[in-house]
């Protein structure tokens, strides 16, 4: 299973990664648009995306959601019907929407952000343990 | 398959803020397919949903139509709001037509994809008119705009095989199998008079046909007379904003916080996501309303067997979406996978069966003597099948059995079946042969009403006590709650337009239990405001778990927790968030009035909507017989002492049950004229022409209806 993860003590906070992925995806600079969110606290930095749980893969309320063969949780675009049901059921509350959008989004592990974070606090771990 | 004998093309018109504009009409007589526009007049007095249907049914009948007339109509429409899929519940169909069991308007409503598909397809609202000459069925398809009407003798009977032949069909492949809905009953439908309509989902993960059911008045049967065996629609393409809101983003914020409430309260709650409606069968037990017996008594010791816990543990699958309509997280639609057949025609077969819900629990299960969850199951599994109404069925063969109980009728009467309170092969044989349409079976499904003429005709029985326990008013049998200690839920029965169903108020929790209503007013202020409030999900296309089958952690701080404040606003501004109106709380209700009213002035209409036509059987009020006296003598004693003033000592136990009645019925007297005050009706029941006018529904056709009887 893929899954991307956080090294607070590295994160500084630049945002760079969110601002890669939405650029990689929806071609703005809105974080609003980004899988990954970086949430200060007192100087130091959380990112909050998907676990790859796969909590939501049931719940989809059109059978959208699945896990791919790399053990990546996706959605399937053409079966969504936008009903914004997974968004409210993640339990991390890392599954996102956008009201011009039909269909949400959350991290599927791509690694653009990775790439692009320049204090290498974000790193995908690849597990042989496969969930659901 | 069949011969296609009409092929017909239309442009499907495009839905703005919720409305296509168009309804669809078909006369089955001569194969006549037509357009209708939606005018600006509908929208504004009748909003959509039941509204629309009433108001065509309306135009389609005369005082003189009966439900087999070629004239009767079936109307279907899913109103404003249905198919937007952020919010959950917005997939509700509703139907209306005149009634084989109460001969006026019955309404019902149901989810599964039909409706939210139709209106995508182009069509607000759906009329079904006149009588085929030969069994047809009729296949819309909404993205080639096509309608066809094909021939369709050939195809099999029970639902459960039927639709799935037909979603095939339909379908290109798997993955457009949830693009096809379909319409239709069963065997059990041509034989009974509460025939009911399955409306078809596909579900993705279980690969099989599930269904919601039309279930109330009939409606199988109606469908089953006019020759049609089967609705089809298909569309593919669901998407978001197919009902072009006005405001995308307040649906959006409104739908993601309900779904998150479920997420986050629904276990600690209702856990209607594990088990659905039958969540409160312990509860109803506890609290003496479980109706068990014929409503004989509120609930039994046996009650555990069928208990939430049993259900969700040994019978019904966990963890899966089981919504009728995308985007319901209530999740409420259970079912019992892979389901061992033992009787009847499937006997050996597994199925799934959807349910069991509250109704089929409490009614197939506890209302029949049946303790058996195995047993309910299949029950509920042929009922579905077979197009029966488990509703109707289940109060109808628990009077029998009381009947057979009480010495009224005997086994030879009923061919031989043994109707004891408990035999649940019995009444799966009783099942089997109202499908067959032989021997007991060709009258037992016609209902409680034209049941107790037969067995005081024919078989001799006593007609004032089948009187007193048959439970039915206006014709439709009782849904299933024991009520005798809750008078305000005694007049949400009884009261009710279209029969006892308890979708118009379900006030037993706020009357009996937490007493919140203790004066006639206050019980007339919730009869009215309850049955007005819900109306309003029939209208819009919306079911009505969601407003209160779960409630805000802070519900009970509000002054008014019953009505559930902050679901109530949801609704108002997702009502506006895809119509473009600004509507409040209380046009809300505005809106649901006209039409509640308008109902009622149909009911008068087509002769059953005065005063003689809402009183209920006295088992609804109060206990019948010297066991259900002495089943809680206690606290029946204890009323005589402390509202009547009487010596439970000095009095036999005759005396004490007539007592008792006398006060019952006078205090329902007395709620009725409470009610009929507040509703704006006269004191016969009639609403008054000042009340019509000051909801805009002064309509001349309305006060030539009333005038006569004011
Ligand atoms: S979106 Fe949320 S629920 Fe779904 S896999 Fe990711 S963390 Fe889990
Ligand atoms: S928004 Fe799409 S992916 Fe999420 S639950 Fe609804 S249909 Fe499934
Ligand atoms: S709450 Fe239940 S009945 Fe209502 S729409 Fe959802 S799944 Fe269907």
């Amino acid at each position: 299973m893929k899954v991307l993860t956080h090294k607070q003590e590295l994160c500084t906070g630049c945002l760079e990664c969110e601002l890669a992925c939405s650029r990689a995806y929806f071609k703005t600079d809105d974080r609003n648009y980004s899988a990954i969110r970086i949430i200060e606290n007192n100087k130091t930095y959380h990112a909050n995306m998907c676990t790859q749980c796969g909590e939501c893969i049931n719940m989809c309320t059109a059978n959208a959601i699945y896990r791919d063969r790399n053990g990546v949780v996706r959605i399937d675009k053409k079966k969504c019907v936008g009903c914004l049901g997974c968004v409210g059921f993640c339990t991390e509350l890392v599954m996102f929407y956008a009201d011009d959008l039909e269909v949400p989004f959350k991290c599927i592990a791509c690694d653009i952000c990775s790439k692009a974070c320049p204090e290498g606090a974000l790193e995908i771990l690849v597990s042989r343990v496969k969930e659901n | 398959m069949g011969t296609i004998i009409k092929d017909y093309s239309y442009t499907p018109a495009k839905i703005k803020r919720g409305y296509s504009g168009k309804s669809l009409y078909i006369n089955l007589s001569d194969l006549r397919i037509e357009q209708k526009e939606i005018t600006e007049f509908m929208k504004e007095k009748f909003t959509g949903g039941k509204g629309f249907d009433l108001w065509y049914l309306w135009h389609a009948v005369t005082p003189e139509t009966r439900w087999d007339s070629p004239e009767n109509e079936i109307v279907m429409s899913v109103g404003p709001l249905g198919g937007i899929t952020q919010y959950a519940g917005t997939g509700k169909t509703l139907l209306c037509s005149i009634s084989p069991l109460t001969d006026i308007p019955i309404d019902s409503n149901v989810g599964g994809y039909f409706g939210p598909l139709l209106k995508f397809s182009g069509w607000d609202a759906f009329e079904l008119q006149g009588k085929s000459e030969k069994e047809i069925l009729i296949f819309i398809d909404g993205n080639n705009g096509r309608i066809q009407i094909e021939e369709a003798e050939e195809y099999p009977e029970d639902t459960h095989l039927l639709a799935e032949e037909l979603t095939k069909k339909y379908a290109e492949n798997e993955d457009d199998m949830v693009n096809v809905s379909v319409v239709c009953s069963g065997s059990g439908a041509k034989h009974s008079y509460m025939g009911m309509l399955n409306f078809s989902f596909y579900d993705p993960r279980r690969k099989v046909c599930r269904f919601k059911q039309a279930a109330r008045g009939g409606l199988g049967t109606i469908l089953h007379d006019k020759k049609v065996k089967a609705l089809v629609v298909k569309y593919r393409g669901v998407k978001p904003n197919l009902n072009d809101a006005a405001d995308i983003s307040t649906i959006n914020k409104v739908g993601v916080k309900y779904h998150k409430e479920v997420h986050d309260l629904d276990h600690k709650q209702n856990k209607m996501r594990q088990i659905g409606t039958a969540n409160t069968i312990m509860i109803m037990s506890q609290y003496d309303l479980l109706p068990t017996r014929n409503f004989q008594t509120g609930g039994d010791p046996e009650a555990v067997k069928i208990s939430p816990e049993v259900f969700i543990n040994e019978w019904l699958t966990q963890g899966l979406h089981d919504g009728c309509w995308y985007g319901c997280t209530m999740s409420c639609a259970k079912c019992a996978d892979h389901f061992l057949i033992t009787t009847g025609p499937y006997a050996g077969q597994r199925v799934t069966v959807d349910g069991p819900e509250y109704e089929c629990a409490a009614g197939l299960g506890a209302n029949l003597g049946v303790f058996d969850p195995q047993a309910i199951l299949e029950e509920n599994f042929y009922c579905d099948t077979y197009g029966i109404d488990l509703i109707s069925f289940a109060t109808c063969t628990a009077f029998i059995m009381e009947c057979y109980q009480r010495g009224q009728i005997t086994r030879e009467q009923m061919g031989g079946l043994d109707l004891r309170f408990g035999n649940s092969q019995a009444v799966l044989e009783l099942m089997h042969q109202i499908s067959r349409g032989e021997g007991f079976g060709r009258i037992a499904g016609l209902g409680i009403r034209k049941l107790k003429k037969i067995f005081v005709e024919e078989f001799g029985a006593d007609p004032k006590l089948l009187q007193d326990i048959g439970m039915e008013v206006k014709g439709l049998e009782y849904s299933e709650y024991a009520h005798k200690e809750s008078l305000a839920q005694q007049g949400g029965f009884a009261m009710a337009t279209k029969g006892p169903q308890h979708d118009e108020a379900w006030l037993i929790f706020m009357d009996m239990v937490n007493k919140q209503i203790p004066t006639f007013e206050d019980k007339a202020n919730a009869l009215y405001y309850f049955p007005m409030f819900r109306t309003w999900f029939g209208l819009v296309g919306l079911c009505k778990l969601p407003w209160n089958d779960l409630v805000p952690a802070d519900n009970y701080k509000t002054d008014s927790p019953a009505k559930v404040p902050e679901h109530v606003q949801n609704y108002v501004d997702i009502f506006n968030a895809v119509t473009g109106k600004h509507i409040d709380k209380e046009e809300l209700i505005l809106q649901s009035e006209r039409v509640y009213q308008f109902q009622r002035v149909f009911s008068v209409r087509m002769g059953k909507g005065e005063r003689k036509d809402d009183y209920p059987p006295y088992r609804s009020l109060g206990p019948v017989s010297r066991e259900e006296y002495l089943s809680r003598q206690e606290l029946y004693d204890k009323q005589l002492r402390e509202l009547q003033k009487l010596d439970p000592e000095t009095m036999d136990l005759d005396e004490k049950i007539a007592a008792t009645r006398r006060y019952r019925e006078d205090q329902y007297e007395q709620l009725m004229d409470a009610v009929y005050r507040r509703r704006g009706w006269t004191e016969n029941g009639i609403p008054t022409p000042e009340r019509l006018k000051a909801i805009g529904m002064d309509l001349p056709e309305l006060l030539e209806v009333i005038e006569p009887k004011l």
